[in-house]
């Protein structure tokens, strides 16, 4: 088993909260034809980070370096969960016995039947993955966004 | 290197004794040629014998900016129209323009000077100059023109705008020497870099010559990085000859004052009196050997400080510090005494951070605020918000130390700030007074 595999490739855009600045980064991977499977967005009153999982990360990067977004590259978790009520909590206590740190995490909607997904950033990728295979979590690959 | 050597290495003392007789013989002239002089040094009760040494000199009246505009065209000028071969004046945003002449001597005395500076900062015949100030009725352009000319370097009269086209010339021509405002010549990096240039092989450049706006040592740096050269500051303006009053030498501690031509006060605006030596104040210059047009104690409202340590190059003249403002430009904000300079000085000592930011003043009823603009890039791109905040917040601290005034600081988009191909725009101030 090789841990990066679990690495999931994740892009986040700096835009400054105006309107249509949201629109331009959209508009800008459709046109290279790249795909969002996740999206998530933190903002504050004058700027925002928007955070996207997509199908192409190295085409979505390059044609937004190319349009000059400020734009950082990272590592994300997929970790998929039951989807029933106390799945998302169950998940939650088990980071947290571990003494894993979550930096933010997002939903993934609409991905697995019965099953919900979510993305983590953690600090330390390398042993939150090990310790959560440990665990028996399931953790996706990145050829599962590249399908969906 | 040196243009005059052994004008730039005089003893202080004959300095002195070189500034006192120029300036006796100065009033003498002025007395006779200018009316306004005439009046004044009447009313003063002055004339050349009541200048016994250098320090007497305070027993002069000042002259400002006003007394230009109040003797507009050319009330203050000393000689006849049939002398004078070059006229020059400021732009006049406010009111009318500051009228300056120069006679065929005055133009010699002013390359000569342009001449030292160069000279100072290494600049020698060999040199290919670009120059993309303005040429116009502002002295940059011509002044270092003919200047530069003086001591045989080849130069290319760039002009302002264009830049793509400026940086093709440098590439093509090998301009090994820059001359631009400072903030211009970050502009010319910026661009270069995006054109996709190696500054380091498609580029010849080794000096820049930067002037006509205040610029910290923070910028210094950033602009010899980006270009990869050794960026010398300058000082001069034109109500007293323009660039060429002073320049920093190979050390880069302070410009070298041509005091056998000025002699340079600081004082305490306020007061009107000489601040102790080595403090901040206003700086004050008399130019002793200009002939269409002789001022004296004119106030330049530069904030600066002056040493007399002799300077390691050899040079004996006394030099003065980079501006940290003008006595104009000086902010208030809540009550608080701010300028930019300040400000600037800050947000470069920030790894990273975007050399182009603008200040915006506002007034929301009673109260103003400040918020200080900064081009995002990666570098000061955490893709965390607490880090992000955590980020903004330090700048906040650092501002507040300094300034003792809180200011909201705010990323904004790069390239989102307007660019400027003279003086950088970096205060947008929408107070209603
Ligand atoms: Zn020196």
């Amino acid at each position: 088993m090789d841990i990066n595999d679990y690495k999931i490739t994740q892009i986040s855009v700096f835009i400054e909260n105006k309107k249509g600045r949201f629109y331009n980064v959209t508009k800008t991977l459709k046109e290279s034809k790249v795909n969002i499977r996740a999206m998530s967005l933190a903002d504050t009153m004058d700027f925002g980070i928007l955070r996207f999982v997509m199908d192409k990360p190295k085409d979505a990067y390059d044609s937004l370096i190319e349009k000059d977004f400020i734009v950082k590259k990272n590592d994300v978790l997929a970790i998929a969960i039951k989807d029933e009520s106390g799945g998302l909590s169950e998940l939650l206590k088990i980071i947290s016995d571990l003494d894993l740190n979550i930096e933010y995490m997002y939903t993934f909607v609409n991905a697995l039947e019965n099953k919900a997904v979510m993305l983590f950033k953690f600090e330390d990728i390398d042993l939150a993955i090990e310790k959560l295979l440990d665990e028996n979590i399931e953790l996706l690959k990145e050829e599962f966004f590249k399908r969906v | 290197m040196f243009f005059e050597k052994n004008k730039e290495t005089m003893s202080r003392k004959d300095i002195e004794n070189l500034q006192t007789e120029l300036l006796k013989e100065k009033i003498e002239y002025a007395y006779k040629n200018v009316p306004f002089y005439k009046q004044k040094f009447d009313e003063y009760g002055i004339n050349k014998n009541s200048i016994n040494s250098i320090e007497d000199i305070r027993k002069l009246p000042f002259t400002t900016k006003n007394d230009f505009r109040d003797n507009y065209p050319f009330g203050l000028f000393a000689a006849d129209m049939k002398k004078i071969v070059r006229i020059h004046s400021s732009s006049g945003t406010t009111g009318k323009p500051t009228v300056v002449g120069y006679t065929k001597n005055d133009i010699e005395t002013w390359s000569s000077l342009v001449a030292r500076i160069a000279a100072a900062a290494g600049v020698s015949d060999e040199d290919i100059i670009h120059i993309a100030f303005g040429y116009g009725l502002f002295t940059g352009g011509f002044g270092l023109h003919y200047g530069l000319e003086k001591i045989g370097a080849a130069i290319v009269p760039a002009s302002s705008g264009n830049t793509k086209k400026q940086i093709m010339l440098m590439k093509d021509y090998g301009a090994t020497v820059l001359v631009c405002t400072p903030s211009y010549a970050l502009h010319i990096a910026e661009v270069a870099r995006r054109e996709g240039l190696d500054i380091e092989t498609d580029l010849k450049l080794k000096v820049g010559m930067f002037g006509a706006e205040p610029w910290s040592n923070k910028m210094r740096q950033k602009i010899e990085e980006a270009l990869n050269i050794k960026a010398y500051d300058n000082y001069g303006l034109s109500e007293v000859m323009g660039p060429g009053v002073a320049g920093e030498c190979e050390t880069q501690d302070g410009m070298h004052i041509s005091e056998d031509h000025f002699i340079a006060e600081i004082i305490n605006p306020d007061t009107e009196l000489p601040v102790k030596d080595g403090e901040y104040g206003e700086l004050v210059i008399t130019p002793l050997t200009k002939e269409a047009l002789p001022v004296f104690r004119y106030r330049t409202r530069d904030i600066t400080k002056l040493t007399k340590e002799p300077c390691v190059c050899g040079r004996t003249s006394a030099r003065m510090y980079k501006p940290i403002g003008r006595t104009d430009d000086m902010l208030i904000i809540r009550g608080v005494n701010v300028f930019p300079s300040q400000i600037e000085e800050v947000l470069f000592s920030i790894d990273g951070i975007s050399p182009h930011y603008q200040i915006i003043l506002e007034r929301a009823g009673a109260l103003d605020s400040a918020t200080i603009l900064v081009e995002a890039n990666a570098n000061l791109f955490f893709d965390e918000m607490k880090k992000q905040r955590q980020f903004l917040d330090k700048i906040n601290y650092e501002l507040k130390t300094t300034l003792g005034l809180d200011v909201a600081v705010k990323l904004v988009e790069p390239h989102s700030i307007e660019r400027s191909e003279g003086k950088a725009k970096r205060i947008i101030d929408k107070r209603e007074m």
